[in-house]
């Protein structure tokens, strides 16, 4: 089990080294002016742009660039953000809290209601609820997250004017720049429902868990909807095993026979679709966020590509692949604890 | 009396009658044609690929009354559009084998940068900028067809490509591709079509490459796979025995019999390749505005979230409409994909 971490461990750099390779091989593509512009964070700078591209090497080969962004890059220098005003780090350090809010947000729906349902409806087979949660899965799992987004915004923004693009509320958005500035708030974290808790402003919280439900539902309805599916069937499946029968036939209750023997093992598939799952839903965050204008990874990501912003799309990608890998660890490590019949070797 | 032997003689015959019964009468197909969402998804399959096809003729009204340069490309002087819509003349045929570029731009009903509900002219309404609806959705079928099956195509040459490669070479060179299968994959698609349509330049070619550039990797998978497996099988030592050289043997030998279900795999992604290019133009990112594209149809709808004071929801068609023939597409895919993998039992 250890040796099986440490090896998925010491497979990290290759990805990352992978990804990045791709990356800066693909600006080859550009002109050295057009990747100096990653550099560039004043008006001035553009004065004297051969100055830029000499400095950074930008017209050396690629594996010359290569190392020298790998080396800015583990400096924590992936270049400035004409979007977000700010150098890419810095970008990533503000905006990365707020998409990891959204994201695990996400999750509860997604654990909730698809894993939920799914034994609900494996249990109730051809029941009521079986036939609800079948009918649901389809159609959530049909509902692509730009289409469902919109619908929401207009009936729940545009219509009813219950929630509101955003973050939190434009009022409360000045209360909270003001209280920061005047060093009354605190961002301690960089977790605004966490800081709002930790800075005793309640409402505050409330209004960014407001904010939250509209794109948690875009976000979770297709990944949910899989989970379900996915849920109902392998829970199905180990209802139909000799195990469970025996267990069954030893005179054990059927809560117990169900939770302990059938479910535990039919949460296996469940795990392995999760890792595609975390991919899944990072596709999704870019256009949740973009929908409902929400000031996390995904919108940057997508307003730098439409103002080409070279320097943020790059360094938004590579950071966002290293999430994403490290998540893919750390559900293959669950898998590993969940299911000990897997041999790692 | 002699039972042994007429057993002999009946099991073959058995069999015989089995692959005699063909394709459609297959334990298979009956088990497809008895699910009832099977039928279903095909149905809203074909649907749309009768929308695609019969596109120019589906939208004659519109090419008559709001006249787009589509018409003209097409060599028709005035008076003359009701050729598209007439079986016997060579226009109508062109229009749906080669249709000018110019069929793809959408009309405009006006300029304002209001959306116009739907009248007769205009059947289901135009968004803001006069983009007749119904016309960009009918070609936008078309086009996301086009993306799909291109994506798909490019998608797995370069799969049969690359998993050829790794599963015959094996070895260093087969650890090497599969690893660099394993980073490509280990990325949302959508963030490195992203990346490569930020560096590329937004068009609906750049979009196909950039969802291209994933696409091959898991048929790559699939197929080192099968060709590992059919490298060991007699007819191949066979093969080789008689002189057969490696590209031979893997293009004529190994190749033939693993396409068939990497295809139907494949084909099957159409839906999700679509609603990706969908997505990229949604973002602003794909086809130039104007462009007969489900994902920028919706993506007006951003424009209008809220309509004038007193009647909020004046504008729902701009999002009702292109939102509706989007679910509905990715629906029929899903029942059908799910209904063909059911029947052959892949277990992904």
């Amino acid at each position: 089990m250890f040796t099986f971490i440490f090896r998925r461990v010491l497979y990290l750099p290759l990805v990352f080294l992978g990804v990045t390779l791709i990356i800066v091989l693909l600006m080859q593509l550009l002109s050295p002016a057009e990747r100096a512009s990653t550099f560039i964070t004043s008006p001035a700078q553009l004065q004297h742009i051969d100055v830029v591209i000499k400095q950074y090497g930008l017209d050396k080969p690629w594996y010359n660039q290569y190392w020298r962004w790998i080396k800015n890059a583990v400096q924590g220098d992936l270049g400035y953000s004409r979007v977000a005003k700010m150098s890419v780090a810095q970008a990533i350090a503000t905006r990365f809290p707020r998409t990891v809010t959204l994201a695990l947000a996400a999750l509860l729906p997604i654990v909730g209601v698809g894993i939920w349902m799914g034994t609900a409806a494996a249990l109730n087979r051809d029941k009521i609820i079986d036939q609800i949660s079948r009918v649901l899965a389809i159609i959530g799992w049909s509902l692509p997250t730009f289409v469902l987004g919109i619908w929401l915004l207009v009936v729940f923004y545009g219509g009813l004017d219950w929630f509101q693009p955003g973050q939190v509320t434009v009022a409360d958005s000045i209360r909270l720049s003001n209280l920061t500035a005047s060093g009354v708030f605190h961002h301690y974290t960089g977790f605004l429902f966490l800081d709002a808790l930790l800075n005793g402003k309640f409402g505050i919280f409330l209004d960014v868990i407001w904010h939250l439900i509209l794109p948690v539902i875009t976000l979770s309805a297709v990944t949910s909807a899989q989970i379900m599916r996915v849920m109902r069937s392998s829970l199905l499946d180990a209802l139909g095993q000799d195990y469970v029968r025996t267990a069954r036939s030893k005179g054990l209750a059927e809560r117990v026979v169900n939770n302990k023997h059938a479910r535990r093992n039919a949460l296996i598939p469940v795990l392995t679709v999760s890792g595609f799952t975390i991919i899944l839903l990072f596709n999704g965050v870019v256009i949740t966020e973009t929908i409902f204008s929400y000031p996390g990874m995904g919108s940057w990501l997508a307003d730098a590509a439409t103002q080409l912003d070279y320097a943020s799309v790059l360094g938004g990608a590579v950071f966002t692949a290293v999430v994403v890998v490290f998540a893919n660890l750390v559900v293959d490590v669950l898998y590993a604890l969940v299911d000990p019949r897997i041999r790692y070797d | 009396m002699d039972s042994s032997a007429d057993d002999l003689h009946t099991a073959p015959a058995a069999a015989l009658r089995e692959s005699e019964r063909g394709f459609w009468r297959s334990k298979a197909m009956k088990r497809f044609r008895r699910n009832p969402l099977a039928i279903t998804g095909t149905v809203i399959v074909i649907l749309y690929i009768l929308i695609a096809v019969f596109a120019p003729q589906l939208t004659y009204f519109q090419l008559k009354t709001i006249r787009n340069t589509c018409v003209r490309d097409l060599g028709l002087g005035m008076g003359e559009t009701n050729k598209i819509v007439e079986p016997w003349t060579g226009t109508f045929w062109r229009s749906i084998v080669a249709p000018p570029s110019s069929c793809f731009t959408i009309p405009r009903a006006s300029y304002s940068s209001v959306p116009a509900p739907a009248s007769g002219k205009l059947w289901l309404g135009a968004t803001s900028g006069g983009y007749d609806i119904y016309y960009g959705l009918v070609w936008g079928t078309r086009s996301a067809f086009y993306v799909g099956i291109l994506v798909v195509g490019f998608g797995m040459l370069m799969g049969a490509l690359v998993g050829a490669i790794a599963g015959y070479a094996g070895g260093w060179l087969d650890n090497v591709l599969m690893r660099f299968v394993d980073v490509v994959l280990s990325m949302p698609n959508l963030v490195i079509a992203i990346v490569i349509v930020t560096i590329l330049g937004q068009s609906l070619t750049h979009v196909m490459i950039a969802i291209a550039a994933v696409q091959w990797a898991p048929y790559s998978r699939i197929l080192r796979g099968d060709i590992m497996a059919i490298k060991e099988r007699d007819f191949v030592d066979g093969a080789r025995a008689l002189g057969a050289r490696g590209p031979r043997v893997v293009l004529r030998h190994i190749l033939p019999n693993s396409l068939g279900p990497l295809l139907v795999i494949a084909s099957l992604d159409i839906g999700a390749i679509v609603l990706t290019a969908a997505a990229l133009s949604f973002l602003g990112l794909g086809a130039p505005v104007g462009y007969a594209d489900w994902g920028q149809m919706i993506s007006f709808a951003r424009d209008w979230i809220k309509g004038p004071p007193g009647q909020p929801l004046a504008y729902w068609f701009v999002s009702a409409w292109p939102g509706l023939v989007i679910v509905i597409f990715v629906l029929g895919w899903n029942l059908l994909g799910d209904a063909v993998r059911d029947v052959l039992d892949v277990r992904s």
